[in-house]
């Protein structure tokens, strides 16, 4: 008897989205990235294709971020400077893409302005020859408010911006309509939701390869099970031609991963945990792979320590 | 997996005598496949369906016992969502016979350190793999039983020299060590070395259909205590083999590959060599052999394999009565929170470190986090005063301050209205409450 491998036929695939645009295309990347497309479970070669790697977005933020040293040392003096930070994550660490993320902008804190976020925008975009990926604060009414300047102001540079979700919406994919840009649909760990908000944003004329969805995630140890769990629920519907919930998928592990304890807690506190360094960039890295092994597209992360193994890790499961 | 009553029907002899207790051979089947019978009250079933019959209800991949309390297989699904994974991946530390005596007691020192709690939850590695890499018989069995000694947890002993293996597993057998490998070239001696001594044995050939035909020559020898190693040692294929066994078993009940799979990392960086297991951790691999046994390492591979093996059905959660932290008086601070066992160990965790005699009171929310909670409707105001009264909250303590969580800040006012308690909006994350607790007084 001979071994016939079981090659599962999917009706579909994830639908591939494309970040940035050229000069030729109306905006001022150097070259733009495409995520998804993916004909399979992830990194089964055997029976369909990975089209396109899945990349990594290194986090920039515009306010000095109350991050652990062992993160901020790595990033070095460029920390208080947006463009600067963003350009070393580039050259130095290998960053696909940039996510800015303009916490700023929060009433509670600096309440920098729009314009200012704006100007921001363009300094980073300016540092930077990669796609960008922008999100605001935590605070939905002036998210609306800067978004709708920034989307302005980077008009034809096709940046993903976030976050739409389902009880606001309507201001940031009209945002993105108008000045050409891709947009986050961001679900709280529901399928339903996440298809129902797929298909309003859809309704309003935004089409489905313009939309990248977070599913929310969690970091290790707490709460990632959800998570994988609904991704791979996810990653079924696609292959099975749900159109509403084949869009590539974007993870926010650094954020989750180092709100963990485990993250940044001393040994000297948790002498039973192990040294912290290590532990802590594996936190992350290991967030990262668990949502890889799930299918996610888009991984946003911190650590560049992390980022290193990360970057290592794709490259063995693509066979590299 | 269970068969239909259908499928088991097809197998009776179709007398409808009513021997068996029921009146007809579909009652008696549909009474098998609900287990409210056993096969043996009919007295006409032929050698050959109880034959079949026993196969098709053999788990799609046998479970496969070794050391202290290792189980290796018996998984039912493709997909955790599916209904859950059972057996969490066994981890085992390589430990090579080339090592100095020095060397080797330390690390055996490093292995046995590896015990974590987190989160309310024991964390310990499984056991080592003691390989032998010395070429030298002797000096293999020797470091076989100082690790034996050293600790109790489970063995691997791995060598590709019969005598080396055999002269190493013959004092230990009680320990029911898994051993490996058994190849093309030694299969026989090794298998036999296996069922001689009642313990479970690797198969490894180089890809699946080699291994198909070797597993099925061993299987000829009386013996099917088995584990397999398609012996691929790069993470993507890997990673396709050990979802070509899993589908192979589960989908098409291929019985060469009823059995576990077991995965040896090749990265040589221990950071790397982590991200490779974690792969193989969600997976499908019954065990991972790995080298690094450092805690900072083994701390994030066995919370994933933690998370993975959760039943999604059933959160795991606390009991929702009062808990105290410490010496308790009617001075002492009152927490409330959730009963998902995170969240309430999280919490815990933290006021343990105060080193505030304590209250908390996790409220029963079908063991959902607080903010899931929150959102689900089940953190309610109403819910929690019937908590605190039921749990008499109010006659342990003097003073009426109770603290919540930050993130539901909003429920206060309506709070401390139906409680008539004054509501202390704590931290929103509980690494907060340390620092916070200096503030009350
Ligand atoms: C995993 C998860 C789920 C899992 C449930 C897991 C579980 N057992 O609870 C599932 C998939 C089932 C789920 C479902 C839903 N979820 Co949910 N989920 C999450 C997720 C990813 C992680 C939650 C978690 O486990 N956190 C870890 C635990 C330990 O955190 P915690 O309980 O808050 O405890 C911390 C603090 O609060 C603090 N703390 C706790 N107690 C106390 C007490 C005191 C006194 C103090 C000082 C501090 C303190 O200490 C802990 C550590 O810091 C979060 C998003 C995220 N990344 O955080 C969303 C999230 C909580 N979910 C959300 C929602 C909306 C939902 C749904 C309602 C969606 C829907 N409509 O289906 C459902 C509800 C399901 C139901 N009917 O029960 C929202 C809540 C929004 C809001 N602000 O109210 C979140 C924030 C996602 C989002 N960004 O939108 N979810
Ligand atoms: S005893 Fe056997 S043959 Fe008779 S009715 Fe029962 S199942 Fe059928």
């Amino acid at each position: 008897m001979s071994v016939a491998l079981v090659k599962e036929k999917y009706s579909s695939k994830v639908g591939e989205v494309v970040l940035g645009a050229t000069a030729e295309q109306g905006g001022t990347r150097t070259h733009t990235i495409t995520v998804g497309g993916d004909s399979a479970l992830p990194f089964l070669h055997f029976e369909g294709e990975t089209k396109n790697r899945p990349v990594i977005a290194m986090e920039v933020t515009d306010v000095v971020p109350s991050w652990n040293d062992l993160i901020k040392n790595q990033i070095g003096d460029v920390i208080n400077n947006p463009a600067a930070w963003a350009k070393k994550c580039v050259d130095d660490f290998g960053a696909d893409l940039i996510y800015l993320k303009l916490d700023g902008a929060n009433p509670e804190g600096e309440n920098r302005s729009p314009e200012d976020c704006a100007r921001i925008v363009k300094e980073v975009l300016a540092a930077v020859g990669v796609p960008l990926v922008v999100e605001g604060c935590d605070n939905a009414e002036k998210n609306n408010e800067i978004m709708a300047v920034i989307a302005e102001a980077a008009a034809g540079e096709n940046l993903l911006i976030g976050i739409a979700e389902q009880d606001n919406y309507k201001s940031i994919a009209a945002a993105a309509m108008v000045h050409k840009h891709t947009l986050i649909a961001r679900s709280p760990l529901d399928i339903n939701i996440c298809k129902q908000l797929n298909i309003l944003i859809h309704e309003m004329g935004l089409p489905l390869n313009k939309i990248v969805i977070d599913p929310t995630v969690a970091g290790l140890g707490f709460g990632i099970e959800y998570v994988y769990s609904i991704m791979e629920r996810a990653r079924l519907g696609a292959l099975a031609n749900d159109k509403m919930l084949s869009m590539p998928i974007i993870c926010t592990v650094g954020y989750e991963a180092n709100r963990c304890k485990e993250a940044y807690a001393t040994v000297a506190e948790f002498p039973g945990w192990g040294d912290l360094e290590d532990r802590g960039v594996l936190w992350e890295a290991v967030t990262a792979s668990g949502v890889l092994q799930v299918g996610a597209s888009i991984l946003v992360m911190r650590n560049p320590a992390a980022v290193a193994l990360v970057q290592k890790n794709i490259a063995d499961l693509m066979g590299k | 997996m269970a068969l239909t009553g259908l499928e088991i029907y097809k197998q009776l002899p179709k007398k409808n005598c009513g021997e068996c207790g029921v009146p007809t051979c579909l009652a008696f089947a549909m009474a098998l496949a609900s287990g409210k019978a056993a096969l043996d009250s009919c007295p006409y079933v032929t050698e050959a369906a109880r034959e079949n019959l026993d196969s098709a209800a053999a788990p799609p991949i046998k479970a496969i016992k070794f050391g202290k309390d290792s189980v290796l297989g018996d998984e039912t699904v493709l997909f955790r969502h599916d209904k859950t994974f059972y057996h969490p991946t066994t981890l085992l530390i390589h430990v090579s016979d080339s090592l100095s005596d020095d060397e080797l007691n330390a690390k055996i020192q490093e292995i046995k350190g590896l015990e974590f709690e987190r989160v309310g939850l024991q964390y310990s590695i499984d056991g080592v793999a003691v390989v032998q890499e010395s070429g030298d018989a002797a000096r293999y069995a020797k470091v076989a039983a100082t690790v034996a000694e050293a600790t109790d947890k489970s063995l691997l002993l791995l060598s590709n020299d019969v005598v080396a293996l055999k002269a190493a597993l013959e004092p230990l057998a009680s320990r029911k060590p898994l051993i490996g490998s058994a190849t093309a070239d030694n299969y026989e001696a090794v298998v036999n070395l296996a069922k001689d001594n009642s313990v479970p044995v690797i198969i490894k050939a180089e890809g699946l259909e080699a291994l198909e035909e070797l597993v099925t020559k061993a299987q000829a020898l009386g013996y099917k205590e088995f584990v397999l190693d398609p012996g691929s040692r790069t993470t993507v294929n890997t990673l396709e083999n050990l979802t070509q066994f899993r589908r192979l078993a589960i989908k098409k009940k291929f019985r060469p590959f009823g059995f576990p799979v077991i995965t040896f990392t090749s990265n040589q960086d221990p950071m790397e060599e982590i991200m490779e297991a974690t792969v193989y951790v969600a997976k499908y691999a019954s065990a991972v052999v790995l080298k690094t046994s450092k805690k900072a390492h083994l701390l994030p591979l066995m919370t994933l394999r933690q998370n993975i093996y959760t039943d999604p059905q059933k959160p795991i959660q606390v009991e929702p009565k009062l808990h105290s932290v410490g010496n308790v008086d009617e001075n002492s601070p009152f927490y409330i929170t959730t009963n998902f066992s995170l969240t309430y160990y999280s919490v815990e965790g933290e006021v343990e470190t105060s080193k505030i005699p304590s209250y908390i009171l996790p409220i029963d929310t079908d063991g959902t986090s607080v903010l899931t909670a929150y959102a689900a409707g089940k953190f309610e105001p109403e819910k929690i005063v019937e908590a605190m009264n039921a749990s008499g909250i109010a006659d342990k303590v003097k003073h009426r301050n109770i603290i919540i969580p930050g993130y539901v800040a909003v429920i206060s006012g309506k709070l401390s209205e139906l409680s008539g308690w004054k509501v202390v909006v704590g931290p929103r994350e509980s690494s907060g409450i340390v620092s916070f607790s200096k503030t009350l007084s």
